[in-house]
């Protein structure tokens, strides 16, 4: 049976058919989750795809970490789930404390919607196995509020725990230390303001290319499913 | 009640008090318009219904000046067999194959995007992807064509960034990926920028949905946002007298956008059309619920009752004549049977949609509004939709047009550059012009992504969407105009628009098939302007007759200008096209070295408003390029063939900026020079810079060249080899090269430096 790869849709969810394609095209059963329904319907992993969740008027994921697909899905990422959180998903994650530091307004103030270069950092997570450290990867930022902000003593912490998932080559934003994703202590839960579901396919991917690099994360997941033991953050 | 508060015109009071003075002047209502509502009616309208007839008798709603014009999209129209629903409903509906059709229509919200550039733009994005919502579609994506004053006036700096963020800030929040448009400035556009938005969606071809009330005892449900007091307009003079002094006042005439509020009505729509849980739906946009009450009754059984009271209010304040005037956005109604109600309030529910009923379908012709049990309105909803006005404007060709075509940008008139030298500075001079300079800057604040569809957008020739993972089917769409061709010449002003159009589509491999457009003109009431909207209607309505594309929607945006000085006339054109499978789209990028460009179609000595006299001489005079109809239509098949047949590596269309325009964009692109040879028998400045319309540069390797220029020559369209793509420079022999590098800098620099 192929794993269940589960996609939230919350109102104002943007990206979660792209979500749901990515699972598929890595030939894993994607199942669509709703915000209102805590159940998680056995799913062996989530994706928090981008958007606008309720319309993200008062700060962007703070109104979605009180719904209850994300109460279950809180308590079940701190017993392992893997969760990947991207964009939108990335700031619901920050706001639910299963990752610490927030996401804010970019420093040029505006939307910004490019493919930009990162370099993966961190290969000891449930999303990332199936990279290489030091890798360069074209991932697309789609985003207005992508600035990754934390106090100095966490940044610290996040680098000397190996927690850093991805950098970018040029830093579009502002983000503190040049960071594009991190992961929780367990290396399960993985937040990315860079989209690799827009980075899945030859023909829709970044031109020019390479158009796939946002693959292995939906793969990587796929075979930390088959050998979990792998993370090791 | 005291005097002081409002009181209610109903009907009964409108016949008892049949002197009563009315402020019909101030809603825009002529003297003998409001003559002829009073002859409908038999007696003076209360104050509701004069409302509502204002609004829908308003050139806006009505099309009352441009009517008699509009009429020739469809005496003139090509028979097609894939029109499924043409002019007149919210959009046009297209048939693409399987069981997969397309509607999209392209819409004006100019002057609110002057007045206040952020809410402007974005509520005209929201405007018209209810409209492509309201025909059964889940919306795919937007375009958004624009024009702004010089860009450097400070004013364009108020409002392009506003413009520009308030389309993104209002689509992306939507979930529809921006994939094409325009942004071109002149001093014509000052104070009068156009914001025109396309929206296409998709949905199967059984279930289109149209805006009619059928079946006596339906139920009419007003769902979505509740009824606010923005958007109002004029409508204030109508009990201004007598309003209560504790009101609130001060409005925004321009409409305040909640996107998160549409993309959940877009979702909650989508699952009941899915259901088929609705008979009749309209949305609620320009004149708000005057509209779709009578727009739904009028196209249904004949009648409506309905509750006006009953209609959820932001402001608890507002009168029955604001709240039919009201434009609040992220509204729909629609007709459902009542045997569907419990399901069609379930969905509303999940998606935390407020749905209210407000009225009943009935059979007795009229459309009956109450408030609070008291008749307000009794009308004919026929006498509102159909019966409005229709006026034949006076028009005359103007008498400075024959001086304006007989200044014909010739040598002697126009210094042109002649050395290797003055043609390199002119090359870099045009490349960084606001109007030929990359527009990056705008464009990285649009989701073109999401959906994870989009197969080309922004600097591609077109758009292109994939609409099946399974078989590759897509669509193409491009929007052109050009306001100083039009200017020179209305009627092939806007064949050329239409031309580009369709050549951008061809451009891309896919075969254009239908056509919407949005009028954009100065005032209707002075006769030289008439003119040129009549011109430009009669040339558009031969082009499509001609290269068999049939308009299928559009809009009409009168009164774009200041005092006596309009905007150029801008017909703005967009073209739909199929592919058969988006894995052979063409791109625009030189990508591999070695490759061999050719020039397709020809070149003459063709300046009437081009960019170069624009951006050099500052000039527009004589007459624009020749459109060739029939040379377009052999280009688009060449186009289409070679990308079919695997011989083309690249292709650009030819236009603004002329064939050395096309080439550094697609060498900055593919990140590769060119070795040009320009043909002998031109003028080196000709072939650079003419805009000779029925044009394209394309790539082919070498193995493919002969097959290509035979397909050419077969159809007796002129081909040449002009080069090859080739190192790092691009380098036009015998007259200058240029690093490319310095092309990229020179190209992409612009519009940071100006707007960063």
């Amino acid at each position: 049976m192929p794993a269940r790869i589960g996609v939230v849709t919350f109102p104002g969810t943007q990206d979660d058919t792209d979500a749901l394609r990515a699972a598929r095209l890595v030939g894993a059963e994607p199942v669509a989750l709703w915000h209102r329904d805590p159940s998680l319907h056995d799913v062996d992993a989530v994706v928090l795809p981008g958007g606008f969740s309720y319309g993200d008027y008062l700060r962007c994921g703070a109104i979605a970490r009180f719904s209850p697909v994300m109460e279950s899905i809180i308590s079940a990422a701190r017993e392992g789930l893997p969760v990947l959180g991207i964009c939108n998903g990335f700031q619901i994650l920050c706001e639910s404390h299963l990752l610490p530091g927030a996401l804010i307004r970019n420093a040029g103030t505006l939307f910004i919607n490019r493919d930009v270069r990162l370099r993966v950092e961190s290969t000891g997570t449930a999303w990332t196995s199936d990279y290489a450290v030091g890798q360069e990867i074209l991932i697309p930022i789609k985003n207005g509020e992508g600035k990754f902000a934390a106090d100095e003593k966490t940044l610290d912490e996040l680098e000397a725990e190996g927690r850093v998932i991805a950098r970018y080559v040029e830093n579009p934003n502002g983000s503190a230390r040049d960071i594009a994703g991190i992961a929780n202590a367990a290396g399960n839960v993985v937040g990315l303001m860079p989209h690799p579901e827009h980075a899945i396919e030859e023909l829709t991917g970044p031109y020019p290319g390479p158009a796939t690099d946002g693959l292995p994360f939906f793969t990587s997941v796929l075979q930390h499913l088959l050998n979990p033991e792998l993370v090791d953050a | 009640m005291s005097e002081n508060k409002y009181q209610v015109d109903t009907v009964e009071r409108a016949a008892e008090t049949p002197g009563t003075e009315q402020p019909y002047e101030a809603l825009g209502v002529k003297d003998d318009e409001y003559a002829r509502i009073r002859e409908i009616l038999g007696r003076r309208p209360t104050s509701s219904e004069l409302a509502m007839y204002s609004v829908m008798w308003s050139e806006h709603c009505s099309y009352k000046s441009s009517k008699v014009h509009l009429k020739q999209f469809g005496d003139k129209a090509p028979e097609v067999d894939f029109l499924l629903v043409g002019p007149g409903e919210n959009a046009g509906v297209v048939d693409v194959g399987g069981d997969l059709a397309v509607t999209f229509k392209i819409e004006s919200h100019n002057h609110p995007s002057y007045v206040e550039p952020y809410q402007g733009a974005a509520t005209g994005v929201g405007g018209i992807v209810r409209d492509i919502l309201t025909m059964g579609a889940r919306p795919v994506a937007v375009l958004d064509p624009l024009r702004f004053g010089p860009a450097d006036a400070a004013d364009t700096h108020r409002v392009l960034p506003g413009v520009v963020r308030g389309i993104g800030g209002y689509g992306n929040s939507l979930g529809l990926p921006n994939i094409g448009g325009e942004v071109v400035f002149d001093a014509c556009y000052s104070g009068n920028p156009l914001v025109n938005a396309l929206s296409v969606g998709v949905l199967k071809k059984s279930e289109i949905k149209l805006a009619k009330a059928d079946g006596p005892g339906n139920r009419v449900v007003l769902f979505g946002a509740r009824t606010g007091g923005d958007g109002i307009g004029g409508a204030s003079v109508l009990a201004s007298a007598t309003f209560d002094e504790d009101k609130p006042s001060k409005r925004p005439s321009v409409q305040v956008g909640d996107p998160f509020m549409e993309k959940v009505l877009i979702e909650c729509c989508l699952e009941i059309y899915a259901e088929d849980l609705v008979t009749g739906i309209q949305d609620l946009g320009a004149a708000g619920l005057s509209c779709a009450t009578t727009e739904l009754a009028a196209a249904g059984t004949g009648g409506m009752d309905v509750q006006l009271d009953l209609a959820p209010l932001r402001d608890a304040t507002l009168v029955p004549e604001e709240i039919l005037m009201s434009e609040s956005q992220e509204r729909m109604m629609a007709v459902v049977t009542p045997e569907n109600l419990p399901r069609f309030f379930a969905i509303c529910e999940k998606w935390d949609v407020i749905a209210t009923v407000i009225g009943t379908v009935t059979d007795t012709g009229r459309l009956r509004l109450t408030w609070h049990g008291e008749t307000i309105v009794d009308v004919d909803p026929r006498t509102l939709a159909h019966q409005g006005p229709v006026y034949e404007r006076p028009f005359h060709r103007p008498s400075w047009q024959d001086g304006l075509q007989a200044d014909a940008p010739t040598e002697e008139r126009l210094a042109r550059p002649k050395t290797g030298d003055e043609l390199r500075e002119t090359v870099l001079r045009m490349i960084a012009s606001p109007n030929l300079a990359d527009k990056t800057w705008v464009l990285e604040q649009y989701d073109h992504r999401v959906r994870g569809n989009t197969v080309l957008a922004h600097g591609e020739d077109s758009g292109m969407l994939r609409l099946n993972e399974e078989d590759g089917l897509g669509i193409a769409l491009s929007t052109d105009g050009n306001g100083r061709y039009t200017k020179l010449d209305p009627y092939t002003g806007a064949q050329l628009a239409l031309a580009e159009a369709y050549r951008n589509v061809a451009a891309t491999g896919a075969k254009p098939l239908a056509v919407t457009d949005c009028l954009n003109f100065g005032s209707p009431e002075d006769p030289e302007v008439m003119w040129q909207f009549a011109e430009a209607c009669r040339g558009l309505a031969d082009a499509c007759l001609q290269l068999g594309t049939p308009v299928t929607g559009g809009n009409v945006s009168f009164y774009n200008q200041t005092g006596s000085e309009a905007i150029h006339p801008t017909p703005i054109i967009g073209v739909l096209g199929v592919i058969d499978d988006v894995a052979r789209r063409t791109r625009s990028a030189f990508e591999t070295e070695g490759e061999i460009l050719l020039l397709v179609g020809e070149t003459r000595d063709e300046f009437g408003g081009s960019e170069w006299a624009h951006v050099v001489h500052g000039h527009l005079g004589g007459l624009p390029p020749k459109p060739d109809l029939e040379r377009e239509r052999q280009l688009a098949e060449i186009l289409i063939a070679g990308s079919r047949d695997g011989m083309l590596s690249a292709a650009h269309d030819l236009s603004d900026g002329g064939l050395i325009q096309a080439i550094v964009e697609s060498c900055v692109r593919g990140g590769h020079g060119a070795r040009v040879v320009l043909p002998s028998e031109l003028d080196p400045f000709v072939a650079l810079f003419s805009e000779s319309a029925g044009r394209a540069v394309v790539v082919v390797p070498r193995s493919e060249e002969k097959r290509f220029t035979d397909m050419c020559n077969f159809r007796n369209v002129p081909v040449a080899r002009i080069g090859v793509v080739d190192g790092d420079t691009l380098d036009v022999q015998d007259q200058f090269s240029i690093p490319l590098d310095e092309l990229r800098e020179a190209w992409t620099g612009t519009f940071p430096k100006l707007f960063g």
